[in-house]
């Protein structure tokens, strides 16, 4: 019998950072103030979940300056869809397996 | 228990996600509601005005023949466009605020931000057809194709909500090929454009509201 959750990706375990990955698939990038409007979280809480993603290369950081003021968005890499794609595909297969 | 949500839950978060970040999600039925009553009170005022000047409504063509005084260098306030000027300006303010109101209640309800990337992009969206449009209708205004204004409104409200329908709940694009429909059509029937007009803006934006918040806001939800 094979391991339902063998296939599930350990970095999207987290809420915050499975947030994250949704608003960035749908969205060419999406800025840091609007990812802690959507998920409700404090800076620093943020930053650390968008650091996890970034040194696993599913996302790239773009700074960059409106006015005076700084806006970093994030975009999806290649490898971030790949693995976000797989990841949905499990969770699909282990819900077919419960009903 | 907690091990079968667990995938339900995270498919439910993803959802969530995806449609908070890409979607404006705030628009209210009511604001469509509220929207569509605006207009049939401002149909209502200007067909008191129109009634009396059918001749000069129908359009360019005819116009020497029914209304030879409005055929060359017609101006919007020689004509009765004073007045049906202010009454359109009025049901668009009404309209506006009312929508605008409903929605804000609603944002605060759902707890969802009201200006964000999603409502600043789902503006520059509607905006676009609307304000190239506009410009058209004007032009069309002072060139005494009177005619033409209503279906004219229809055709470029519609295109506005097809446009806008990828960035807000997705049904406002069913909203549009309506208005779009009614546009083209009555292109064929210029004169009765303040019909169409009544139906497009006041009728369906009535039922689409209505549907909108059976489907979305009902108590109990």
């Amino acid at each position: 019998m094979n391991n339902p959750i063998q296939h599930l990706n350990k970095i999207f375990d987290s809420r915050i950072r499975l947030g994250i990955m949704s608003a960035v698939m749908v969205n060419d990038a999406v800025n840091f103030n609007d990812l802690k409007e959507l998920l409700q979280i404090t800076d620093g809480n943020l930053a650390s979940h968008l650091k996890t993603l970034e040194e696993n290369t599913y996302i790239q950081v773009q700074k960059g300056f409106i006015g005076r003021k700084t806006n970093t968005t994030y975009a999806v890499t290649q490898q971030g869809q790949i693995a976000f794609k797989a990841h949905l595909a499990a969770l699909e297969a282990m819900i077919k397996n419960m009903h | 228990m907690n091990n079968e949500s667990t995938p339900l839950q995270n498919l439910a978060q993803i959802k969530k996600m995806m449609e908070q970040s890409s979607r404006f999600v705030s628009l209210s039925g009511l604001s469509g509601i509220a929207a569509g009553l605006s207009a049939l009170v401002g149909a209502w005022f200007a067909y008191q005005e129109i009634a009396a000047h059918r001749g000069a409504m129908t359009n360019l063509k005819y116009a020497p023949k029914t209304a030879p005084v409005y055929a060359n260098g017609l101006d919007i306030r020689e004509f009765m466009g004073e007045k049906l000027f202010v009454i359109a300006i009025g049901t668009f303010v009404a309209a506006f605020a009312l929508s605008f109101l409903f929605t804000y209640l609603r944002s605060k309800k759902t707890n969802i931000p009201l200006w964000g990337s999603s409502a600043r992009r789902l503006m520059f969206q509607v905006a676009v057809p609307l304000v190239a449009g506009g410009i058209y209708l004007l032009k069309l205004i002072e060139n005494g194709a009177f005619g033409f204004i209503a279906p004219g409104c229809l055709l470029f409200y519609g295109l506005a909500l097809v446009n806008a329908s990828k960035y807000t709940l997705s049904e406002v694009k069913y909203l549009g090929y309506c208005q779009i429909t009614l546009g083209v059509v009555n292109v064929f029937f210029v004169g009765f454009g303040l019909y169409f007009w009544t139906l497009g803006f006041g009728i369906l934006h009535i039922v689409y509201g209505t549907i909108m918040w059976l489907k979305y806001e009902r108590v109990g939800q």
